[in-house]
C-alpha cells in the first residue's frame, strides 16, 4: 500500500519544530508499524536526508522504548499493544498517518519523535522500591505465603512497562496510573506494606514536582495503557495516599 | 494533613467531597420539588421550613455556598493546572477513541451548570433573601396573606417558554456532567476498587433520574398552570 | 601451562565457592566510599551488579544506551527462572541443576563455576521476592513452578510470561533505591565506545551521550562489562535493535580474550520470518512447549499444499501428521533441549515439510492440551457429559490462563488466533553462550576488568537450558561479583581517585573520535543496514544451525569483502554532536563485521558437533543415536579464547582445558 505520513520533526530540545509531509509506497500489511519507519528512514538516508529519529528497542512489546502517538492515539488505533507491535494491516491503502511523540510539559522532545521520559525515573528513585539488601541469607521465599488473589493482581500492576503512553493520551498529561501501578505493586504485597506509608507520599510528592497533570478519571490511559493496567490502580494509590497521611496524622 | 490537600491526589480529594455533598444536595433539592407535582400545600411546607429554619438557613446554607464555589474554583484551579501540563498540543488528537466526551468536557458542563445557578439566584434566591432579610417578610405568605406564596412563585416561574427551555438544557448539561462526575468522585477517594461496574451503575441512574426529575418538574409546571 | 589461569580454587566442589568466599581479600567499608566501580550495561547481571556494588558502599557509576535501566532486553526473557529450592519435592537439589547445566550445555563449561551457579540459585529466588517481585503463587499461597526443556524436574520460577522483566524491574527498584542514596551515578542514553587501560589495567571508559553526541572521559577501579550478548551479528534474532557487542568487542581489542564465539543458540520457539523487511525475530516462551505438541505433515504433498495456501492444519488428519519430536526423542519429546529442537525443525523443513509460504515454520499445537485441560476441568466441576464445544471453551481457559498474553502477542503479529489453528515456529537466534573469557572470578584477561552476564562465557557451555539466563546473571551480579571484585579491589584502597587528563584517556577518546569523524565523513552511497543484512545472511546461511568447513571458510572471506566494502562505502547522515542514530547504528556494525568473521574461524576449527554448534562432517554414523550430533572430548575438551592480533582472521587460539572431575562425560541422549 501507498501511504502519506505526517512527521513531526524537530531537531533538537531548543529548535521549534514542524510537521512534515512524506510518502512511502509498496508497504507490506504483514510489516510492523516500526518496520514501515525503516522503510521511510532507509528511503531518507539513501536520497541524503536525516532519518526520522524514534525510540524503539525490544520490538516485541516489553521495553517500553517505543512512544509515538499515531492518529491521534498513544501507540497507534489498535488496543493491548505497543507501537512496535502495531501492524500495517491496521491502516488501507491511500491512508494519511500523522505521527507525534508523546506530549507533555513533563517530557520534553529530544529529537523528532524522541522524549525524555526521565521524569518516570526520578519518581521510582523516590520510593519505588523494597529497602532489602543484597545478602545470601535473606528469608527462604516460601516463609510468607501469599493469598493468590494478591500475587495475581500485584503481577497485573507489575506488568507496567513505563512507556508513558498513559501521560500522553490524558488530556491533563497525568502521570497517575503509571505511579499507581508501581504503589499498588507494593501495596498488595507484604514485604512492600513496611515502608507503604512513606513510598506514596514520596512518589506522588515527586510525580507532583515533574509537572505532570491531575487526574480527572477520563479513563484514556486505562484504555490506551498497551499492558492492560486498569484504573483500580488509582483508586488504590488515592486509597494509600489517604491512609498515610491519617496514619501520622 | 495541609501537606496532603496540596497534593494533586489530595486536591482530587477534596473536589470528590465537595462533590459528594452537591450530589446529595440534589437530591434533598429535588425531593422538595417533585411534591410541587402532587401536592401543593406539602411543598408550600417544605419551602416554608427549608427557607425559615435558621438551622438550614445559617447553618447549612453557608455550607452549600461555601460547596458550590469551592467546587468551582477548584475546578478552575486544576483545569487550569492541568491544561498547562500540556505546553504544545497535538497535531492531531482523537479523544473519542479512548474516552467519553462528558469526562474530557467536565469544564464546560460545569460552566454551563455555573451560569444556570447564577441565573437561579437572580431568579429565585436574590428575590426569596430580598423578601425575607431585606423587607422582613419571614412569613412565607402571599402578599393578599391567603396561603404561602411558594408554590403559586414556583408556577410563575416556569410560564415563560424561554426560561423553562433553558431551564431544561442545564439540566441535560447536570446529567452530563453527573455522567462522568459521579463515578469520578467515587474513583477520586478509592472507593471503587472492586466494584467499578456497580458504582457506574448507580452513577448512571443518579445522572439521569435527577435531572431528570427537574426537568419535570418545570414541563409539568409549564404545562399545568 | 596455558596463559590462560581459571583460578579455580582448590578442595572438593561443594566446598570451593565457600572456602573460596572466606579466603578471600575484602575491603573495609570505610575504603569503599574511595574506589570506583563502572558498570556497563543494566540488565539482569549489570543491574544487580551496579546495585549490590552500590549496598556495600562503592560508588558505581551505571551506564545504558537505553533511557532507563529498566529496559534492557533482560527484559523481554519470558518463561523463567531456574532454582535449586525443590519446593515441588521432586527431588531437585544443587547437584542435579548443577549436573542438568553442565549436560545441556553438553560438557563444554568449566565445572565449578556451574556449582556455584547452581549453589546461590536458590538465594536468588529469596532475594526477588524480598525484593516484591510477584512470582506466581498456587493456592496456598507458595511459590509455584513449572518445568522447562532439558530436564526432567520443575524448578522454574515464573512471573506470568514476564519472568525477565519482573527480575529486571526487581534490579531496576535496588538500583532506584542506591541511586536516590547517590551511590549510583546512572548515565541514560550514555554507550560506551572504549575501554581506557593505564599500566595494564581497565581504569575507565570512554563513553559517547547519546543525546548530545559528547564524549565523556570515566574514571574507576574497576570496570564491570554486562553488555549481553552477541546475537545481533545475524541480523535478525530475538535480541533488541540496539543490543551490540560493542563493548564486548572493545575490550576485546585491548587485551580481553574472546571465548566460544560460536557457542550460540538458536531458539526453537520463534515466530517465523514473513518477508524481507523484517527487522527482528519474536521469541515465543519456551514454556509453550509444556502444553503444545510440534508436527509437521507427514505426506510431502499436505506440506506442499499447505505452503500453497490450499490446505489447513486442521484439515490433515491425526495419522497424516509427523510429530517427529516425539517420535524421534520418545524420553523427552517436545521438551528436548533447544538446540535438538531447533535442529530437527531444520531438518523437517530442509527436507521440504515446512508449513507456511517460506517453507521455513512448523506447526505448535495446542488442540491435545485444550483437551486435555477442558476434561480435567469437567471432571473438577463435575460437569458430566460435557458437549465438545464445552470442553473445549474450558480447555481454552486454562491455555489463557497459562499463556494468555503470548497467545495474544501471536495473534496481534501473525494475525491468526493460535487457540482455534496451530501457532508456526521456526528457530531464531536467540541467545549467545560465548563471549569475554573469564576466570573464576569473573575477571577478563585484563586485570581490574570483569564480564559478567551474557556478555562472558561461562556457565552454559556450548548450549543453555531454558530458564537458566536469568539465573546466570543474576547469580552474577548479586552473589559473586560483589565478593570477588573486592579480593582485586583491597589493594586499590591507597590508589585515589582515578585522574581522566592522563595520556590514555586522551588517547583513546582520540581513537573513538576519529572513527566517528570517519563514519561521518566517508560520503558512502550505502546505509548501515544493507551491510548488516548482508552479514546477517552469510551468518544464517553457513555459520547457523548446520556448518561445515568449506562453508565457514566461505564465510570467512565473504565477511572480510562485506567488511572492507563496509569502511569504503557506508553513508552516515547527521552530525556527530546530536542523537545520531544511525552513527550509532554504524559503529555496532563496525564491530560486528569483525566479530562475525572471528565467530565463523572459531566455528571452522572446533571440528565436532556440540550444543549449539553443529559440524555437519561430526555426526553418529550408525546405533540409535545415527544422525544425531557427535562431540569428541578427546580433542575438543576446551574453551577456545582467542586474543585479538590486529585482524580478526589473525587471532590467536589459547585453550583452557576442561576438566571434569564430579560429571562423567557422557555423549548426550534424550532418546
Amino acid at each position: 500500500m501507498n501511504l502519506t505520513l505526517k512527521i513531526w520533526r524537530q531537531k533538537g530540545p531548543q529548535d521549534k519544530g514542524k510537521m512534515v509531509d512524506y510518502k512511502v509506497s509498496e508497504i507490506s500489511e504483514h510489516m510492523s508499524f516500526l518496520e514501515m519507519m525503516d522503510v521511510l528512514n532507509e528511503q531518507l538516508v539513501n536520497s541524503g536526508e536525516e532519518p526520522v529519529a524514534f525510540d524503539h528497542d525490544c520490538r516485541e512489546g516489553i521495553c517500553g522504548m517505543c512512544s509515538l502517538h499515531i492518529n491521534g492515539e498513544a501507540h497507534g488505533p489498535d488496543r493491548g499493544i505497543t507501537t512496535c507491535q502495531l501492524h500495517m494491516r491496521m491502516f488501507k491503502d491511500g491512508d494519511t498517518i500523522t505521527i507525534e511523540p508523546w506530549r507533555a510539559k513533563a517530557f520534553p522532545v529530544i529529537k523528532d519523535l524522541v522524549v525524555d521520559r526521565t521524569a518516570f525515573e526520578r519518581i521510582q528513585q523516590a520510593g519505588g522500591y523494597i529497602s532489602v539488601n543484597t545478602s545470601g541469607n535473606t528469608q527462604d521465599a516460601n516463609s510468607i505465603p501469599i493469598p493468590k488473589h494478591a500475587a495475581d493482581e500485584a503481577m497485573d500492576a507489575a506488568a507496567c512497562i513505563g512507556c508513558g503512553a498513559c501521560v500522553a493520551s490524558c488530556k491533563n498529561s497525568s502521570a497517575m496510573l503509571f505511579v499507581g501501578a508501581k504503589v499498588s505493586q507494593f501495596a498488595l504485597l507484604p514485604q512492600g506494606r513496611v515502608e507503604a506509608t512513606d513510598r506514596v507520599k514520596n512518589m506522588v510528592a515527586q510525580m507532583d514536582l515533574e509537572g505532570f497533570g491531575n487526574c480527572t478519571n477520563t479513563g484514556a490511559c486505562e484504555v490506551e495503557c498497551p499492558k492492560g493496567i486498569t484504573l483500580e490502580n488509582i483508586a488504590r494509590m488515592n486509597r494509600e495516599l489517604v491512609k498515610a497521611n491519617l496514619i501520622k496524622f | 494533613m495541609s501537606g496532603f490537600f496540596n497534593s494533586s491526589i489530595g486536591r482530587k480529594y477534596a473536589m470528590a467531597l465537595s462533590a459528594f455533598f452537591l450530589i446529595i444536595f440534589l437530591v434533598i433539592h429535588l425531593a422538595v420539588n417533585i411534591t410541587s407535582v402532587f401536592s401543593e400545600d406539602l411543598f408550600n411546607q417544605l419551602s416554608h421550613f427549608m427557607g425559615t429554619n435558621p438551622l438550614i438557613q445559617f447553618g447549612l446554607q453557608p455550607v452549600l455556598i461555601f460547596g458550590v464555589v469551592f467546587h468551582f474554583v477548584m475546578g478552575f484551579v486544576l483545569e487550569r493546572k492541568n491544561k498547562g501540563a500540556r505546553n504544545i498540543k497535538y497535531f492531531k488528537n482523537n479523544g473519542a477513541a479512548n474516552s467519553t466526551w462528558m469526562s474530557r468536557n467536565m469544564i464546560y458542563s460545569g460552566l454551563v451548570i455555573l451560569a444556570f445557578i447564577v441565573l437561579h439566584f437572580i431568579d429565585f434566591w436574590i428575590p426569596e433573601l430580598n423578601t425575607k432579610y431585606v423587607q422582613g417578610d419571614m412569613s412565607g405568605l402571599l402578599a393578599d396573606g391567603e396561603g404561602f406564596r411558594y408554590f403559586e412563585e414556583l408556577q410563575h416561574k416556569f410560564v415563560n417558554p424561554a426560561r423553562v427551555g433553558a431551564y431544561v438544557v442545564a439540566f441535560i448539561l447536570l446529567a452530563l456532567h453527573l455522567l462522568h462526575g459521579f463515578t469520578s468522585a467515587f474513583q477520586s477517594v478509592g472507593a471503587t476498587m472492586g466494584r467499578r461496574k456497580v458504582m457506574q451503575n448507580i452513577g448512571k441512574a443518579y445522572s439521569i433520574l435527577i435531572p431528570l426529575g427537574f426537568i419535570v418538574v418545570a414541563l409539568f409546571h409549564h404545562f399545568n398552570h | 601451562m596455558s596463559v590462560l589461569d581459571s583460578k579455580v580454587p582448590e578442595g572438593p566442589i561443594k566446598d570451593k565457592w565457600t572456602t573460596y568466599k572466606d579466603k578471600i581479600n575484602l575491603v573495609n567499608p570505610a575504603n569503599k566510599r574511595h574506589i570506583d566501580i563502572i558498570v556497563v550495561g543494566t540488565g539482569l547481571a549489570g543491574g544487580s551488579a551496579a546495585a549490590t556494588l552500590a549496598e556495600l558502599g562503592y560508588n558505581v557509576k551505571a551506564f545504558a544506551y537505553q533511557d532507563s535501566p529498566r529496559r534492557a532486553h533482560s527484559i523481554a526473557a519470558q518463561g523463567g527462572i531456574n532454582a535449586a529450592k525443590n519446593y515441588m519435592g521432586d527431588g531437585d537439589s544443587v547437584y542435579r541443576l548443577f549436573y542438568d547445566t553442565v549436560k545441556g550445555g553438553d560438557y563444554r563449561s568449566r565445572e565449578a563455576n556451574v556449582y556455584r551457579l547452581a549453589e546461590v540459585s536458590a538465594n536468588i529466588i529469596d532475594q526477588c521476592v524480598a525484593q516484591g517481585v510477584p512470582f506466581a503463587r498456587d493456592y496456598g499461597g507458595l511459590l509455584d513452578n513449572r518445568s522447562f526443556g532439558g530436564v526432567l524436574v520443575s524448578r522454574t520460577f515464573y512471573a506470568k510470561g514476564q519472568t525477565g522483566q519482573q527480575l529486571l524491574l526487581g534490579c531496576y527498584s535496588a538500583m532506584n533505591r542506591q541511586i536516590a542514596r547517590g551511590k549510583i551515578d546512572m548515565y541514560n542514553r550514555h554507550e560506551m565506545l572504549d575501554v581506557v587501560k593505564i599500566d595494564g589495567k581497565a581504569r575507565g571508559i570512554i563513553a559517547r551521550n547519546l543525546i548530545t553526541g559528547e564524549l565523556e572521559r570515566h574514571s574507576a577501579h574497576a570496570v564491570v562489562i554486562a553488555t549481553g550478548g552477541y546475537g545481533n551479528v545475524y541480523f535478525l534474532s530475538t535480541n533488541a535493535m540496539g543490543s551490540n557487542a560493542t563493548a564486548a568487542w572493545k575490550i576485546h581489542k585491548k587485551g580481553a580474550f574472546f571465548a566460544n564465539p560460536c557457542f550460540t543458540q538458536i531458539h526453537p520457539t520463534c515466530i517465523p520470518r514473513s518477508g524481507d523487511y523484517q527487522s527482528k525475530l519474536t521469541l515465543m516462551s519456551e514454556s509453550l512447549r509444556n502444553d503444545g505438541r510440534i508436527w509437521v505433515p507427514a505426506k510431502l504433498e499436505d506440506a506442499k499444499a499447505i505452503q500453497q495456501g490450499k490446505l489447513k492444519p486442521t484439515q490433515i488428519a491425526e495419522e497424516d501428521r509427523d510429530y517427529y519430536l516425539e517420535r524421534r526423542y520418545p524420553a523427552f519429546g517436545n521438551l528436548v533441549p533447544r538446540d535438538v529442537a531447533s535442529r530437527a525443525a531444520k531438518e523437517r523443513c530442509d527436507a521440504g515439510y515446512g508449513v507456511n509460504a517460506t517453507g521455513e515454520a512448523v506447526y505448535l499445537d495446542f488442540a491435545a492440551a485444550i483437551e486435555r485441560y477442558g476434561k480435567e476441568q469437567a471432571k473438577i466441576h463435575g460437569i458430566t457429559n460435557a458437549s465438545k464445544e464445552k470442553l473445549t471453551e474450558l480447555g481454552e481457559a486454562v491455555i489463557e490462563a497459562k499463556y494468555g498474553n503470548l497467545f495474544q502477542m501471536y495473534e496481534k503479529i501473525v494475525d491468526e488466533n493460535p487457540y482455534k489453528t496451530p501457532m508456526m515456529i521456526y528457530p531464531a537466534t536467540h541467545y549467545t553462550m560465548g563471549g569475554i573469557w573469564v576466570d573464576y572470578n569473573l575477571m577478563t584477561t585484563v586485570p581490574g576488568l570483569y564480564c559478567i552476564g551474557e556478555a562472558n562465557f561461562s556457565d552454559h557451555g556450548a548450549n543453555r537450558l531454558g530458564a537458566s539466563a536469568l539465573m546466570q546473571g543474576l547469580a552474577d551480579g548479586y552473589f559473586v561479583l560483589p565478593y570477588t571484585i573486592g579480593d582485586y579491589l583491597s589493594d586499590d584502597i591507597r590508589t585515589g581517585a582515578i585522574p581522566t587528563d592522563s595520556k590514555e584517556f586522551e588517547e583513546t577518546e582520540k581513537e573513538v573520535r576519529e572513527r566517528i569523524d570517519f563514519f561521518l565523513n566517508n560520503n558512502g552511497t550505502k546505509s548501515v543496514d544493507h551491510f548488516h543484512k548482508r552479514l546477517g545472511k552469510v551468518m544464517w546461511d553457513k555459520v547457523g544451525m548446520s556448518r561445515n568447513a568449506k562453508g565457514l571458510k566461505e564465510a570467512m572471506a565473504e565477511i572480510k569483502q562485506i567488511r572492507e566494502e563496509f569502511w569504503k562505502d557506508v553513508k552516515v547522515p547527521g552530525g556527530a554532536n546530536e542523537m545520531n542514530p544511525e552513527l550509532e547504528k554504524a559503529g555496532r556494525v563496525a564491530d560486528f563485521l569483525e566479530l562475525g568473521e572471528l565467530f565463523a574461524k572459531d566455528a571452522l576449527i572446533r571440528e565436532e558437533s556440540c550444543g549449539g554448534h553443529f559440524r555437519e562432517e561430526s555426526v553418529e554414523m550408525d546405533g540409535e543415536q545415527e544422525g544425531e550430533a557427535k562431540r569428541n572430548d578427546k580433542d575438543y575438551a576446551f574453551v577456545s579464547a582467542w586474543e585479538y592480533k590486529g585482524e580478526p582472521g589473525d587471532a590467536v587460539l589459547h585453550k583452557e582445558q576442561l576438566e571434569f572431575k564430579d560429571i562423567e562425560l557422557k555423549q548426550r541422549s534424550y532418546k
